[in-house]
């Protein structure tokens, strides 16, 4: 190894610091007893206390997992069918407009998508009379809406990198087409269909811009009620949730690492 | 499949309506519509803007749009200069994120197989973890009394606090910290199927270590780089949590903008029509993006 | 190893039905032609290779017998039904993939009973085939396995078990022999053959390697550019090649460009500039004075002397230019007067640490008139 790789270790340590630094101040200071976020009052749990007796607090959370339950699964049926027809589909009409259209909500800002899904909300309101009122269902439909292009992305790029000639075999063995997607298809590619599920929920769960602008009155979700909580400046209580999310998440990759790692090791144990 | 099976079998069809009708409902239809009500006036009523076609109203006057809207915004310099700040926020955080990024992610690519596996986890956690609150984390930090100006004040290297927060400063910060991983991850996909092979055939034919990387490394890595900086220009340029919260008043985001207008001005019309400037804007660098995420579908 | 042929040579027999027919089949790739035109009459039984360069059509030609490529033009009938329009889940042909294409997430038991389950086979009966399949190909332990936990040598076994199984009528071979190193190979290729004999299935299979195609088949097909160059038993390929392409092609061989003086009783006299010398080659047929031919004579067919021959007869003068040690056999080449690089391959019959013909040796060739052949030039 020559010089170089201290300029990257440096390069690493101090980009992952920067990272990292803000979390662990945040969790820091979850545990802080003083009301006054940054001054030291010693070590205390009062915070996490409040937080689970605050009823909006875990209403706005319930909201939150539900909406992010129902939009993973919608958009990863949607993004899965989308990524199956460019990556098996060949030419078809329309295919370039389809492939903008799941390209594009990647990288529009979401004042953008808010406002022109909100727009429609109110202008199918005047048209037909739906939505009436809007809330979680909207919500759930602008996150099924964005998240289904990152689904989409994922899926497409995993069957354009699977072994075409599994499903050939397939089909010479006997095998309808639809047979050999239930087949062959699906379960070679659960893995990443299972990553794309998790990674919908993760955007769901977490997407503030595009709730604010097609939610209604009642439905707050999880990032609004923060949103307005830390408007006007830091909060202790928010502290005390941000290290529960950053824990829960810090579990969930672990579980996840680790249970990867005992399939990759259990498939070459020979 | 058979690769010029000219008839396509009925569940494929449904399979490709689904999605597709979703989306041109969902997200084409609501551009077209914010098109639309941009050539609109504002009205107290319910919805808040003039429709496109009335039929109540005299022959003649039954198409209705205007182009007050546009006129009033790239007629307003605060609105220009937003638009110009938040290109050049967007960029200069953009230009920050590839410079750290791209050692990071060359550091990640060259480390050994097992390191390299530990070294992503910790770049994509703070990803999954929730973006409000890593952008609140900053607000803790940056504030008059927040633990940056506690260290320093303590330090002796200041006297009196640093006022970060509420600057374009800390919308800066915030930036390169939140889009950070969304440079990482394209440049690692990319650096990562490097051969270690091209780089000692050309130490061989006797290129010192930086010729090797502005030779051979950087014009390869050049994709990665395109897809990393687009994935963090766009969606940067109209940014709305960061400016909101670590913003001040003075710093022109057209993100926030556009918020603000619909939702405390509650000017229907002129939010469209800043939001499809805003559009107008970003169409070049999407069609560039799609463009390379095109040749990655050609791979 | 080819063991003898299903019946007496039937594509001799103008009575005998073949089993798979091909008729003009033709397969366009825009302006490209991959395949073009080609008939084809395989018999029942036969190991039939196609053998080609890489791009030469064979493995889309073999496509479109599985039904896995649409023919741009042309029909395929095989056991007397047209198969030409079907798709690949219903033609009684199966294939064995160059990669295998096991299914990963199944196990061996599962991926060999795939293509039973697929006819809607009854349980037990899956259960009883599955097991005598791997016990014909010795992968009952491996039942359960995996296809990450098995080795490459297992995992063709199972992708032919996994093909053989529903006992197509005819099963197709994509390289089958490829991905396999050297003592593997040969070990493959008795076992590829011995399934062939005990199951009686007709083989199609497709490959670059002419050694695998001469020593497993019973006829061979060499394809150039989408067309067939030549169709023949190993040894009418290898002994009687129909132009240069066919004599460079398979095995190693010498081209000696000559012009024809006489011929005349079966005999023509060919002065060749080359050997400096005129050659008498044995030739049915009649060929004009002073036709430009082509001498091809392989390397094994000449004999390498430091003496001149003892019977006087053509032999031709050279100087050993360089020569490679194989241990059973050494590989001589020699200069001729007239500047060309002659190859001769010979038997080390006798056992001797040091070689009897050195680099720079004066040598003499010869060979019988009956092993050299006329080609056009």
């Amino acid at each position: 190894m020559r010089d170089r790789s201290t300029f990257l270790l440096l390069a690493l340590g101090f980009g992952f610091a920067f990272l990292y630094l803000p979390i662990l101040l945040v969790i820091l200071y979850s545990f802080n007893e003083s009301r006054l976020v940054t001054l030291w009052g010693g070590f205390s749990l009062r915070w996490y206390a409040e937080l689970f007796r605050s009823r909006d607090v875990l209403d706005a959370a319930l909201l939150s997992l539900r909406i992010a339950a129902v939009s993973a699964t919608g958009a990863t049926v949607l993004g899965t069918l989308a990524g199956y027809a460019l990556a098996r589909m060949g030419p078809f009409r329309g295919r370039l407009l389809f492939t903008a259209m799941i390209s594009a909500p990647l990288v529009v800002p979401e004042v953008i998508t808010g406002l022109s899904l909100l727009l429609l909300f109110v202008s199918l309101d005047a048209a037909i009379g739906w939505p009436s009122t809007r809330g979680a269902t909207t919500i759930a439909i602008g996150h099924v809406t964005f998240s289904t292009a990152y689904v989409a992305v994922i899926v497409r790029s995993r069957l354009v990198g699977m072994d075409v000639s599994l499903e050939e075999a397939a089909m010479d063995l006997g095998g309808r087409p639809l047979r050999v997607l239930f087949d062959v298809t699906l379960p070679v590619i659960s893995p990443a269909i299972v990553s794309a599920w998790l990674l919908a929920f993760t955007l769901s769960i977490d997407d503030l811009v595009i709730s604010s602008f097609v939610s209604g009155p009642g439905a707050t979700t999880l990032p609004m009620l923060i949103f307005s909580k830390v408007r006007l400046g830091v909060t202790p209580d928010v502290n005390a949730l941000a290290t529960l999310v950053i824990a829960l998440v810090a579990i969930g990759v672990v579980i996840a690492g680790f249970v990867l790692r005992r399939r990759a090791a259990a498939a070459e144990r020979v | 499949m058979p690769r010029n099976r000219v008839r396509r079998p009925t569940w494929q069809r449904i399979g490709l309506l689904l999605p597709y009708a979703w989306l041109l409902l969902f997200f084409l239809a609501p551009f077209l519509i914010v098109l639309k009500i941009s050539f609109a006036d504002p009205v107290v009523a319910q919805p808040p803007f003039t429709p496109l076609f009335d039929p109540t109203r005299p022959e003649g006057a039954r198409f209705y749009a205007t182009l007050d809207n546009y006129r009033f915004v790239l007629g307003d310099r605060v609105y220009l200069l937003t638009y110009l700040n938040s290109t050049a926020l967007a960029a200069m955080s953009t230009l920050l994120c590839l410079l750290l990024g791209y050692p990071m992610a060359y550091g990640i690519a060259r480390a050994r197989p097992a390191t390299r596996h530990t070294l992503l986890l910790l770049v994509i956690l703070p990803f999954w973890t929730s973006f409000l609150l890593r952008v609140y984390a900053w607000m803790g930090l940056l504030g008059t009394h927040g633990t940056l100006n506690r260290v320093l004040l303590w330090a002796g290297a200041i006297d009196r606090p640093l006022e970060i927060l509420y600057t374009d400063t800390a919308v800066f910060l915030g930036m390169v910290y939140s889009y950070l991983p969304f440079m990482i991850l394209p440049l690692y996909a990319n650096l990562v199927r490097l051969e270690q092979d091209h780089l000692d055939a050309a130490a061989d034919l006797g290129a010192r270590p930086a010729r090797v990387f502005l030779d051979v490394t950087l014009p390869l890595s050049l994709p990665g780089v395109v897809a990393g900086c687009l994935l963090v220009l766009i969606p940067a340029m109209g940014e709305f949590v960061i400016p909101a919260l670590l913003g001040g008043s003075d710093s022109l985001m057209i993100g926030r903008v556009v918020y603000d207008e619909f939702f405390l001005n509650r000017d229907w019309p002129v939010a469209a029509a800043v939001a499809v400037l805003l559009l107008l804007l970003l169409v070049g660098p999407i069609a560039l993006f799609q463009r390379t995420q095109a040749r990655e579908e050609g791979e | 190893m080819s063991h003898g042929p299903p019946a007496a040579a039937p594509w001799l027999d103008p009575a005998a039905v073949p089993f798979v027919r091909i008729e003009g089949l033709t397969k366009r790739f825009g302006e490209f032609v991959a395949v073009d035109a080609v008939d084809l009459a395989i018999y029942k039984g036969e190991l039939f290779s196609i053998l080609g360069a890489s791009g030469c059509g064979k493995t889309t030609l073999l496509r479109m017998l599985a039904g896995l490529e649409r023919p741009s033009a042309g029909r395929i009938w095989i056991d007397g039904v047209e198969v030409s329009g079907l798709p690949p889940y219903e033609r009684p042909v199966n294939m064995m993939f160059q990669s295998y294409a096991l299914f990963p997430h199944m196990t061996v038991e599962q991926n060999v009973a795939y293509g039973l389950r697929k006819e809607g086979v009854p349980s037990a009966e899956v259960k009883q085939r599955v097991a005598e399949m791997l016990a014909l190909v010795r992968l009952t332990p491996h039942a359960r396995a995996k296809p990450a936990q098995i080795s490459g040598g297992q995992s063709q076994r199972v992708a032919l078990a996994r093909a053989l199984i529903k006992r197509p009528k005819v099963l197709l071979l994509d390289e089958p022999l490829a991905a396999l190193d050297k003592k593997l190979r040969e070990h493959t290729q008795f076992e590829l053959a011995n399934v062939q004999d005990r199951l009686g299935v007709t083989f199609i299979v497709v490959t670059h390697d002419q050694e695998e195609a001469m020593t497993l088949s019973t006829r061979i097909a060499v394809m150039d550019a989408g067309r067939f160059v030549q169709i023949g038993t190993p040894g009418e390929i290898y002994e009687n090649p129909n132009s240069r392409f066919v004599a460079d092609f398979v095995g190693n061989i010498n081209l000696l460009d000559g012009v024809v003086e006489s011929c005349a009783g079966g005999e023509a006299v060919v002065r060749c500039d080359e050997l400096a010398t005129r050659v008498v080659v044995r030739h049915e047929g009649a060929l004009p004075v002073g036709a430009a031919v082509c001498v091809a004579l392989r390397p094994e067919k000449i004999l390498i002397h430091k003496e001149p021959p003892a019977d006087g007869g053509p032999g031709v003068r050279g100087v050993v230019f360089d020569l490679a040690y194989f241990g059973n056999l050494s590989l001589y080449r020699v200069r001729t007067p007239g500047g060309k690089i002659v190859e001769v391959s010979a038997q080390n019959r006798r056992r001797e640490a040091r070689r009897h013909l050195e680099w720079d040796d004066e040598v003499h060739l010869s060979w019988d008139k009956g092993s050299a052949l006329l080609l056009e030039r």
